[in-house]
């Protein structure tokens, strides 16, 4: 009797070590697997995508009503993407105001709705670590907002070369290329930062509420508050004043600008697309004596603009660290 | 080493404190192979604390507890993947069926292909929702709900199973099968359970024993004879008399019975306090001065009784003293 008891306890035991199969990999698969289905799905992908598409439209038929009267016929193809038509903005300014909504839209219930449909209690339970589900989330809005970005950018590329016969050099190609890198990452900015008021914010509501107006902060009032802080320190008033602080006054600005990832964004792309911007900073007569007016080479563009992807590469590894934090050291206990 | 193996679950001296506030104090527990636990306790006991410490979901401030020999603050993976969880209100995915969710966890729990096909199907037969199986998660009642959650928990085929508050909001039909359920995944299965309620009266018809834990403490452990036995020893001994007629002087006689200690009426029923075992006493005596015996029951036998008394023991009051009428005996919280 004690025999087979033992046997058995043993097989048992047998069995128990079987049965462990720790693997972090195998959970953070199935998680970003399932977050990729679930957005592609939804109601809000199809959204987005109509948002995206018919502005991206819009922009294009601006840019090619506007094309005609071109003074300048070099770049042709990066234009169709730079040009704003009559009372259309270009493809870029809208990428750079709208771009953000795809970010939030996928981020800003995250992890509160898991939490408050009570499936976050079930998910951390399995053997799975407990980053993988905020990475998995992450990684599959990120996948997500590339295809989006990608196909339109290409797709509006591509319509073009239909609709005006142009023959996009390689150069082109891979300036297209690098501003929609450009975009995904400063897209996925914008969702690690839904995320991350989604790990804060108890209710869904309240986290795309203050995602929003963070959003808005940065493409509207930032540009405010940074020339009333640069009015208050360098005031430009009278003539005099203005001789002594113009200089002081433009880098202030310029630099508080910056700190806004819209900004950033925006005057990182637009040199990148515009062969034509020599410079990003403030730049005096005497440094242009001299020079000969010409377009700058892919790679001193990329020089120009380096700077801004490591700042916005910075800012999204902030904003997704803090919500990794955030998360990692927050109660599981849903109430 | 026999010994020590028998103990799937063991817990020393673990204490969980939130700022002043001390959840769980030093509690020591060991839950044998196959055992139904039932950690029973009022709200707000620390039961939930307690689960989530063994999960490794919460870490201890002291002391430590071991699954199979595995620290569960240090390991959570592998305690995880060999312990399946069910919280209270557990929830699912609205948007996917109730395959879809369990496809869901069994990948997380590294199962694919065919053999998770199997499971899943296995499963859902087991718990009697192979019909809902192809709905959305979302139209599901409570009830199928904890059905589901129970199927959810078996896709990892655990050795040990942790049930929070299992019979919150469960008609009594499903209760009836849910209770089931848990003795077959006892006895037939050999998997260990634990559960924390404080509904008594469902968890003494399946655990082999139980643990009282009122404000972190778990103050009584053992068999349900047990701990009736150690209540008995204290020499009390309660009892429930319904007669008919009932009249003063039958008060007035129970009041000179040989050690009646105090004697009070609860609606048509006398509480009768005494040292020693009344009944055979009284029902000669009740026969000859011709009361009918509607009801004679002496308390003590169930959890409910128990439980007061622990409570009694340990000096427990509570803000809804007096109010709290549980049930046809009104458990209260005294003095």
């Amino acid at each position: 009797m004690r025999e087979m008891v033992w046997k058995k306890r043993k097989n048992m035991d047998g069995n128990m070590k079987n049965k462990i199969r720790v693997n972090g990999m195998t959970g953070l698969g199935a998680l970003y697997h399932k977050e990729l289905a679930d957005h592609l799905k939804s109601k809000r992908f199809l959204i987005l995508l109509i948002l995206i598409g018919s502005t991206s439209f819009a922009s294009l038929y601006g840019a090619l009503t506007a094309l005609g009267n071109a003074e300048d016929s070099n770049y042709l193809f990066l234009k169709l993407y730079t040009t704003s038509g009559s009372s259309i903005p270009s493809f870029l300014s809208f990428i750079a105001l709208l771009g953000p909504i795809i970010g939030l839209a996928l981020g800003f219930d995250a992890i509160n709705s898991e939490r408050s449909s009570g499936t976050l209690n079930r998910l951390v339970s399995q053997p799975i670590y407990r980053d993988s589900i905020i990475i998995g989330k992450f990684l599959a809005g990120t996948a997500v907002i590339a295809t989006i970005i990608y196909s339109m950018g290409t797709m509006l590329g591509a319509m073009g070369v239909l609709v005006t016969g142009l023959k996009p050099s390689g150069e082109e190609v891979w300036r297209v290329l690098i501003f929609l890198t450009f975009t995904v990452i400063y897209v996925a900015f914008w969702l690690a930062i839904s995320i991350l008021f989604s790990v804060v914010c108890r209710h869904a509501a309240t986290s795309a509420l203050a995602s929003i107006a963070l959003w808005i902060f940065f493409a509207i009032f930032m540009s405010l508050v940074a020339s009333i802080i640069a009015n208050a320190m360098y005031p430009i008033n009278d003539e005099y004043s203005a001789l002594v602080n113009s200089m002081d006054h433009y880098t202030l600005n310029l630099g508080i600008n910056r700190l806004s990832p819209y900004y950033l964004y925006s005057e990182a792309v637009s040199t990148i697309m515009n062969p034509g911007v020599r410079s990003v900073n403030v730049v005096t007569v005497d440094q242009l004596v001299g020079a000969v007016s010409g377009y700058l080479s892919l790679g001193q563009s990329l020089l120009l603009v380096w700077p801004h992807l490591t700042g916005l590469a910075a800012l999204l590894l902030v904003a997704f660290g803090g919500a990794y934090l955030g998360f990692m050291r927050q109660e599981v206990r849903a109430n | 080493m026999t010994e020590k193996s028998r103990n799937v679950i063991e817990i020393a001296h673990l204490t969980k404190q939130y700022g002043e506030k001390i959840a769980v104090n030093d509690l020591n527990l060991c839950i044998k192979r196959g055992e139904v636990f039932g950690l029973l306790g009022p709200n707000g006991a620390g039961k939930t604390t307690t689960i989530l410490m063994l999960l490794g979901l919460t870490e201890p401030t002291a002391g430590s507890a071991l699954i199979e020999g595995m620290d569960c603050t240090r390991n959570p993976l592998e305690v995880k993947s060999i312990t399946g969880y069910l919280p209270d209100n557990v929830g699912f995915y609205s948007d996917m069926t109730g395959r879809q969710n369990l496809r869901f966890t069994g990948r997380m729990n590294g199962l694919s292909g065919k053999a998770l096909e199997e499971r899943i199907d296995g499963l859902l037969r087991r718990v009697g929702m192979e019909q809902a199986a192809n709905r959305k998660a979302g139209t599901y009642s409570k009830g199928m709900r904890q059905r589901l959650g129970i199927a959810d928990v078996l896709m990892k085929d655990p050795e040990i199973i942790i049930m929070d508050e299992p019979t919150l909001g469960i008609d009594p039909e499903g209760m009836r099968e849910l209770l089931t359920l848990i003795r077959e995944l006892a006895q037939e299965d050999g998997r260990t359970i634990l559960i924390s309620s404080h509904q008594l009266h469902q968890i003494q018809q399946v655990c082999d024993r139980v643990g009282i834990f009122v404000s972190g403490q778990l103050i009584a452990s053992g068999t349900l004879s047990e701990l009736e036995e150690q209540i008995r020893k204290d020499g009390s001994y309660l009892l429930e008399l319904e007669v008919q007629p009932c009249d003063d002087r039958l008060l007035a006689m129970l009041r000179q019975q040989e050690g009646v200690r105090k004697i009070s009426k609860e609606g048509n029923t006398f509480l009768i306090d005494a040292k020693t075992d009344l009944r055979a006493s009284l029902t000669q005596f009740l026969g000859e001065y011709g009361y009918t015996v509607l009801h004679l029951h002496q308390r003590g036998g169930d959890l409910d009784e128990i439980y007061r008394r622990y409570f009694e023991k340990a000096g427990q009051s509570d803000e809804r003293d007096g109010m709290e009428k549980k049930k046809k005996y009104g458990w209260k919280y005294e003095k």
